[in-house]
């Protein structure tokens, strides 16, 4: 480990060298505790979040959390301001368990940018990318794109019911589980036995025994209420499932990209609002001096990161180290915003630099 | 220097295990007071035994101050990060049967998978403003199963003792517990969902990948294997 220690220095220096140029393009610096509440981080991210973060306990404040990013503080503090337009950026170490990857940094440092209350997405989305292809250009890396809104509306615009939609909503970061709730919905996946036994009980709740529990004997009755009115449903068309597939799969460059799901839009209109959007940003990004031609463009990408981007995501990585984790990832979080603000929403787009990473790969000049 | 045998300090587990070394020629005993936790091998050379609870066995093995140890499959995984790297399962011991299982209450007609569980959890939360809480003290593999089973919306909260109490005492929704014959469920209206357990576990015989040893030592540790026919 001692040798990690000059080595620690120097990531500080690259990381602060960064900073200072997001500053000098007129973002403000911002800084926060390492130590933070676990309660609002847990709530957001879920269970899952404690594989990743550590966790402690304070006898006085209970559940503490080491901060395993930025996001959620400088969105705290953007919406305590007085909410005029806002960029601010930082540096300093995160913490993450690596149970899958041990061998992976578990505390590392960050350098992030992020951009509040941008008026026109397009601009905003393609300013924050273009900083940090501009920033990581000497490098040489691979850039991935994605946009979890195209997802999003094509969920929000599908012919079924609403409770369908908001499930598969909630499902859109678990693809897995994503994948198996179409497949039921459009009764292609065999219904559990207890699940026909339920559904042909004319009083289900007769042999239910002894009620114990938080969960009362109305909210069962509502569940299954609505368990019936789903069987009752007719299945999702097959059509519907592969055009899902087919938007899941688009994996071209930009331009393609935005021209298949145009292709596919024909038949799920839904989707229109959002690529519009996609092809706004594309524009903006061309006008940046962002070479959109050739830029990769996944649907599916971003899905499984943490689940608080819903618009523009992106990701920076090495080709020659694939080993290696993205060295820049940021993306789109209007989300996030709207469930710390308590009903406010602001505009969100930002990302994260790791510094040790550029030095790994040779450092900026 | 020895091969060190780490076995469970007391009760059935011990019993058993002596006598599953008995079996094959190795005789095991604890030697000095029954207060005293010491113990000889017999029947093979260069053998240490070393009584230990059985929840440290795993943490004894991952850090190679014991060669060999017996102790349950379910605490070699949830307390060992990439276990399989640390230790080599030799042989299961056919003993010490349990299942870690999910389960909730038997009034819940309409949840009887994970699916169901992941449903009832969204409606739990948007009705009761927190999310759905699963008491349990294996956190690191029951939250692997429910997020492998696309579980969103639940907490676990831990509970080191008399788990199957936690529903009726309003400190949880539902469960997750090691279980052998499930009667302790039955009693506190409790129902296993009908899915594969989060983990089958019996008392197994593990090896130390970390433990560093001697060819004297190697020797010795492959005389025993052989003597156990494994």
């Amino acid at each position: 480990m001692a040798q990690d220690i000059p080595n620690k220095s120097r990531v500080r220096i690259e990381a602060e060298s960064i900073c200072e140029g997001f500053v000098a393009d007129g973002a403000m610096r911002f800084e926060t505790d390492i130590l933070l509440q676990a309660e609002v981080l847990l709530d957001l991210y879920g269970e899952d979040i404690r594989a990743r973060a550590y966790v402690t306990t304070d006898p006085e404040r209970g559940e503490m959390m080491l901060r395993p990013d930025f996001t959620v503080p400088v969105v705290q503090y953007h919406m305590q301001g007085d909410g005029f337009p806002a960029s601010y950026t930082y540096f300093g170490e995160v913490f993450r368990k690596q149970e899958d990857y041990p061998d992976r940094r578990s505390e590392y440092m960050q350098v992030g940018y992020e951009e509040f209350g941008g008026s026109n997405a397009a601009e905003s989305d393609a300013d924050v990318f273009g900083q940090f292809s501009d920033v990581l250009a000497p490098l040489g890396l691979r850039a991935a794109t994605g946009d979890i809104g195209i997802l999003i509306a094509m969920v929000r615009g599908l012919a079924t019911t609403e409770d369908r939609r908001a499930a598969l909503m909630r499902h859109i970061w678990r693809p897995a589980r994503f994948t198996a709730l179409v497949k039921r919905f459009a009764g292609l996946a065999p219904v559990p036995p207890s699940r026909a036994a339920l559904l042909a009980s004319e009083a289900p709740l007769q042999d239910a025994g002894v009620m114990i529990g938080l969960r009362s004997e109305r909210e069962i009755e509502t569940r299954i209420d609505a368990l019936r009115a789903d069987a009752a449903e007719p299945p999702m068309s097959v059509e519907i499932v592969d055009l899902i597939a087919t938007v899941l799969s688009v994996s071209e460059t930009c331009p393609n990209a935005l021209e298949h799901l145009r292709d596919i839009a024909v038949e799920m209109p839904g989707l229109l609002p959002a690529l519009d959007r996609f092809e706004a940003r594309c524009e903006a990004m061309a006008r940046r001096g962002v070479d959109v031609d050739s830029l990769p463009f996944e649907a599916s990408y971003g899905r499984t990161s943490m689940e608080y981007y819903d618009g523009f995501v992106f990701g920076f990585y090495s080709e020659a180290r694939p080993d290696l984790p993205p060295v820049a990832t940021g993306g789109r979080y209007d989300a996030l915003t709207r469930r710390l603000g308590q009903g406010r929403e602001i505009p969100a787009v930002g990302g994260v630099i790791r510094p040790d990473l550029v030095l790994d790969l040779g450092g900026l000049p | 220097m020895t091969i060190k045998l780490g076995v469970p300090s007391k009760g059935r587990l011990m019993e058993k295990t002596f006598d599953w070394f008995g079996a094959r020629g190795v005789t095991l005993t604890r030697t000095g007071s029954e207060r005293e936790y010491a113990g000889a091998v017999d029947g093979v050379d260069g053998v240490d035994l070393v009584l230990l609870s059985a929840g440290e066995i795993p943490r004894e093995l991952a850090a190679g101050r014991i060669h060999l140890g017996v102790t349950g499959n379910d605490l070699i995984q949830e307390k060992l990060v990439q276990w399989d790297q640390k230790v080599e399962p030799l042989a299961p011991l056919g003993f010490g049967h349990a299942n870690l299982i999910v389960a909730v209450p038997n009034c819940w007609v309409d949840v009887d998978t994970l699916d169901d569980l992941d449903g009832a959890a969204a409606a739990f939360r948007a009705r009761h403003g927190f999310r759905m809480r699963i008491a349990t003290k294996y956190h690191r593999l029951v939250r692997d199963y429910l997020r492998r089973g696309g579980v969103a919306d639940y907490q676990l909260v831990d509970s080191q003792g008399a788990t199957e109490g936690t529903v009726k005492n309003l400190t949880a929704e539902a469960i997750a517990d090691i279980t052998s014959t499930g009667e302790t469920l039955r009693a506190n209206h409790l129902k296993i969902l009908d899915e594969p357990p989060v983990l089958e576990s019996q008392a197994t015989l593990f090896r130390s990948r970390r433990a560093e040893v001697t060819d004297q030592e190697r020797a010795a540790l492959r005389a025993l294997i052989e003597r156990l026919g494994l």
